[in-house]
């Protein structure tokens, strides 16, 4: 049809896609695909930003597999991935069932669950940290109330954890309700209707419809939160106590590629670490993919 | 029949209740009142805490058990932060790289998908697949080369720093691409009957046509400015350029001296103020733009 139209032959064409495509594509290339090819480079040399750029071959990539911070920051941040995924698949699942039933004022229930979502991540941690102080904090305070002297939340490596986790669930299952929620409207009435004739109650439904049809969304769940945390960074950056035990230890893969490059100008080992975090970004999603046939049910089929 | 979904889908306790019964309905409802108030209460308390921190004076945040109330409530936190900070130019700073990058990534990303959508080129899908593998390159992976072209063009510490590197959104351009090969080409072949060049199909049809998409693209990029901490903490880092995450986490005490919480909550309710005002006057592009920010992962 659009072959009527004469700019989309010979010359006039390219004229026009220069116009609309070149603004957009030069700056891409300039600060998006110069950088990914240049970090690749820089991961192969030793650069402090002083001295010019050293190859090194693969000796980074050595460096890392050595290094003990490396290790702890990715058992950090796997340690991290443990704890929040299952709380937040589960409770964004509970949220989201909840919100999909029709009553009066679920709307703004829904508005609610959102405000941390649209929030930056350093109002949450600082609001957070604060909630967590152990003298003064509201967490405490409220632990006090049942009898129970509350632990030193961020001055410890352990409980930091902890209180990093809440208060990541607290951040995103506003978030992973909302793309549960888009996948249960997608679920037809008429199955809970025959399940209903046949005398399904309602765990039975749960199980056995709602479940078993939600598990593509799981899966786009799944597979969402994976790539953000392995990716975390500024709860991790910002909430534990300076100078404690927790901020000496707790470190994720972000935040000792942030150290590497900008505390200790490393920026050659700071880049390899990137791209390792890239590789296994890659294989996990890579893995899922694969597995998805096991438990991944679409209705179509 | 349309409830059944909803009743069927609750109570997830596992004691069934035959949902006929007038006891059953009773219950049910007030255990959803019950659930409504505790996820309100969950969600809203923190931010409860930030705004009654900021509003106590200094001796009066270090009480125990902590007052929800503040008695008495003061601004002075706000008053000494516009003291330790220059609060008028740091808002002006976020306020502005995030409606100049706003602006700019949906024009350039609007011009862009039309170019993959509406005009027809060799190569072109060749280009398009390019734009999605950048779209799987973590964000830390680009902080550092970005950081050095920073620096090695002279930008440290300036407003094309903050605001030009985001501009060229991959996940814009597949966005709105989408968007526009939604768009029924009848308009436009009358528009060209008519005389129209490419540009004013774009400008008068195109854009007009696909104001949800523009507005959910507007949505997320404002967001994703006005919140970015991991990129600006390192090449604006000078009171003159700095925004509201880097400035409100500057004031987190230093080693030795106490955190006056007071202030860095003052801080935190101007950072979020606007960004929660704008969520409630425009939920749906929000919620829309939080949705395919999921695309982008």
């Amino acid at each position: 049809m659009s072959q009527v139209m004469s700019w989309n032959r010979g010359i006039q064409r390219w004229k026009w896609v220069a116009v609309f495509l070149l603004p957009g594509l030069i700056g891409l290339t300039v600060f998006v695909l110069y950088p990914i090819v240049s970090s690749f480079w820089l991961a192969f040399q030793d650069w402090n930003l002083l001295q010019p750029p050293e190859f090194v071959g693969l000796s980074n990539f050595q460096e890392l597999l050595a290094d003990d911070d490396f290790w702890r920051a990715l058992g950090y941040t796997l340690t991290f991935i443990v704890l929040y995924i299952p709380c937040v698949f589960v409770l964004g699942l509970a949220l989201a069932l909840f919100l999909n039933q029709k009553f009066p004022g679920m709307l703004m229930v829904r508005a609610a669950t959102f405000l941390p979502v649209v929030a930056s991540w350093v109002v949450v941690s600082l609001i957070w940290k604060w909630i967590f102080n152990p003298s003064y904090g509201l967490v405490n305070a409220g632990l006090n109330l049942i009898g129970i002297n509350g632990p030193d939340w961020l001055f410890q490596p352990q409980t930091a954890v902890y209180a990093m986790v809440i208060t990541s669930v607290w951040k995103d299952v506003g978030y992973i309700a909302l793309l549960y929620l888009g996948g249960l409207q997608n679920i037809s009435e008429t199955y809970y209707e025959a399940a209903r004739i046949d005398g399904a109650n309602r765990w039975r439904c749960l199980r056995h419809i709602t479940i078993p049809l939600l598990t593509p969304t799981m899966f786009f769940v799944a597979i969402t939160l994976l790539i953000n945390y392995f990716q975390m960074f500024e709860q991790v950056w910002l909430m534990p106590m300076r100078d404690s035990a927790a901020d000496r230890q707790v470190e994720v893969i972000v935040t000792e590629v942030v150290k590497n490059a900008f505390s200790y100008s490393r920026m050659g080992y700071a880049s390899a670490m990137s791209w390792v975090l890239f590789v296994l970004i890659f294989i996990i999603t890579f893995v899922q993919l694969r597995l998805q046939k096991r438990w991944v049910h679409y209705e179509a089929e | 029949m349309r409830p059944n979904n909803a009743l069927l889908a609750t109570n997830l306790s596992g004691t069934v209740q035959p949902a006929a019964s007038a006891r059953g309905q009773i219950t049910g409802r007030v255990d959803r009142l019950a659930g409504m108030a505790l996820i309100i209460g969950l969600m809203v308390l923190p931010f409860l805490v930030m705004l009654s921190t900021s509003l106590k004076a200094q001796e009066y945040i270090l009480q125990t058990p902590p007052q929800l109330i503040p008695n008495p409530a003061t601004l002075e936190s706000y008053s000494e932060l516009a003291e330790r900070i220059d609060l008028p130019r740091t808002i002006f700073n976020s306020a502005f790289v995030a409606i100049a990058g706003t602006a700019g990534q949906i024009v350039i990303s609007a011009m862009s998908a039309y170019a993959f959508a509406r005009l027809e080129w060799p190569g072109r899908n060749i280009v398009f697949l390019l734009y999605l593998a950048t779209m799987m390159i973590p964000a830390v992976v680009l902080v550092i080369p970005q950081f050095i072209l920073v620096r090695s063009l002279g930008w440290m510490n300036s407003y094309s720093a903050l605001i030009v590197p985001g501009l060229f959104s991959a996940f814009g351009t597949f966005l709105l691409r989408q968007a526009f090969l939604a768009i029924p080409k009848d308009f436009e072949e009358a528009a060209y009957v008519d005389g129209a060049n490419p540009f004013v199909i774009f400008w008068r049809i195109i854009m007009p046509l696909s104001l949800p998409s523009l507005a959910t693209l507007g949505v997320f990029s404002f967001m994703g400015y006005w919140n970015n901490y991991l990129y600006p903490l390192f090449v604006a880092r000078k009171e003159d350029v700095m925004t509201l995450p880097i400035a409100l986490a500057t004031l987190q005490a230093g080693p030795r001296s106490l955190t006056e919480w007071n202030l860095v909550m003052a801080g935190a309710v101007i950072t979020v103020l606007p960004i929660l005002a704008a969520y409630l006057l425009a939920q749906r592009w929000f919620v829309s733009g939080a949705i395919s920010s999921g695309i982008k992962g």
